[in-house]
């Protein structure tokens, strides 16, 4: 079973259609998959709906489908620092469902894990909890939220050996793990590919089972969107 | 020739502080943006506290030199840091389990409103752009102390501390503390009221009475 493909259009082949769901990791722009949502944007794929913590910035990362309006509706916690998220969702051209993060996480992580539902204390009282069950335990109220099955999720690793073992680097992982596991189909674009063996099997943060197609994206021009540092004290 | 500068209340800086007063050796801790970010820098020392990032880091450095930027490194708030020998690092399903768990000790967020019964808005105002609510509502449901630091009253000069949100909520009943510029605000659990247990320099008890619209007790 080859999972490597030559390139991020090759591996989504036969995955893309109109309307479909995609999970997507990444926190802001840090360890998001550029070049697979390149070739989402390459494709003209429209109308999809997708669950990823942030919305990309302007023309970075999910940024670049929302330019496009290949977006219809965003499962997202925060989409600020994005002027054309802003124009499309007051034009009442684009769908957002705000999700709390740990939700966003959870229902990922859920509808992976072949849970269809979940009772959780945030988002009691607020606009979050309109139209949910609420239920009582211990005696404090809890809302049942959905987990999330999405039809291809897109997620970027650090290393992966050919098999499909996959490890994520610092604050990278983020979504990405959660989204993996969520996608009938998951794409991973990793930095290195590496022989079978080569990967400590301890510590293997995602199994290969969840990486069904895989490529090479480097190099990499990561990018950052506040660049915070300190002065070296003077000697 | 004398300064006309008044010293009453707290600056930013010194709300900051006052927070980090409320920290204890080997507290977990999530800090929220702005104001909260800077207890960071009030831990008192030989205290050992672990800062929390909700995108998924236990053990937050100070900001890198400019060598050691590293794009696969940020906080909450999406700026460049640096790791501590003791760091480790997890996905955001695992991030949220510690915070929905329980695991956090205390968590030091902003606030535009909190109504005397606890209740915490700080995610939208209904009109202007929403840009959504990230982690907070999962912190206020699951940490276990959850102090709020803001300006006693709003740019318009409206109180912040009222009897009922008028903003959408972030959480119901969640909050355990107010440090405002002008007082702090404490309840020992969240059946009790709010009490006022500390006034900024300079600041009377009738003034903070003036400018407060919720409940509390002296």
């Amino acid at each position: 079973m080859q999972k490597i493909y030559p390139n991020a259009e090759a591996a989504l082949d036969g995955l893309l259609f109109d309307g479909m769901t995609i999970a997507a990791g990444g926190f802001g722009l840090c360890g998001i998959p550029e070049r697979l949502i390149d070739a989402i944007q390459a494709s003209g794929v429209k109308d999809l709906i997708i669950a990823s913590n942030n919305a990309g910035i302007d023309n970075e990362g999910l940024g670049k489908l929302l330019r496009t309006k290949q977006v219809k509706k965003m499962i997202s916690s925060y989409v600020g620092e994005n002027k054309e998220f802003e124009r499309q969702f007051l034009a009442g051209e684009l769908e957002v469902e705000f999700t709390p993060q740990g939700t966003l996480a959870e229902r990922l992580r859920a509808g992976g894990a072949g849970i269809p539902g979940f009772y959780t204390k945030t988002g009691v009282g607020t606009q979050v909890a309109e139209g949910k069950e609420v239920k009582s335990f211990g005696g404090e109220d809890y809302i049942l939220e959905r987990g999330i099955r999405a039809d291809l999720s897109v997620i970027k690793g650090w290393k992966a050996d050919e098999s499909g073992n996959l490890i994520f680097r610092k604050t990278s992982r983020n979504f990405n793990l959660p989204a993996a596991t969520a996608g009938k189909v998951c794409v991973a674009e990793v930095e290195e590919i590496v022989p079978v063996g080569s990967l400590d099997p301890d510590c293997i943060h995602l199994p290969s089972i969840y990486v069904k197609r895989l490529i090479l994206g480097a190099p990499y021009d990561k990018k950052i969107e506040f660049r915070t540092v300190r002065e070296r004290e003077a000697a | 020739m004398a300064t006309a500068v008044e010293t009453k209340g707290w600056t930013r800086d010194q709300m900051a502080a006052r927070a980090a007063k409320e920290l204890r050796d080997g507290y977990y801790v999530n800090l929220g943006i702005g104001i909260p970010t800077l207890v960071a820098n009030n831990i008192p020392e030989g205290m050992e506290v672990t800062l929390q990032s909700e995108n998924g880091m236990l053990g937050i450095g100070p900001f890198p030199f400019e060598d050691q930027v590293d794009p696969d490194l940020i906080n909450a708030g999406k700026q460049t840091i640096s790791e501590l020998p003791q760091t480790s690092y997890f996905d955001s399903a695992q991030s949220f389990a510690m915070i929905r768990g329980g695991h956090i000790d205390l968590a030091v967020l902003g606030g535009m409103e909190v109504s005397e019964k606890g209740d915490l808005a700080n995610w939208m105002v209904p009109g202007k752009m929403i840009k959504g609510m990230g982690g907070a509502m999962d912190l206020v449901a699951g940490v276990k102390k959850i102090i709020v630091v803001m300006e006693h009253v709003s740019k318009n000069g409206d109180a912040k501390f009222i009897p009922e949100c008028t903003l959408p909520l972030t959480g119901k009943n969640v909050v355990d503390m107010i440090i405002t510029d002008l007082a702090v605000f404490h309840r020992p659990d969240h059946d009790s009221p709010f009490k006022l247990v500390e006034l900024a320099p300079g600041v009377t008890r009738e003034e903070v009475a003036e400018k407060t619209t919720a409940h509390y007790v002296e």
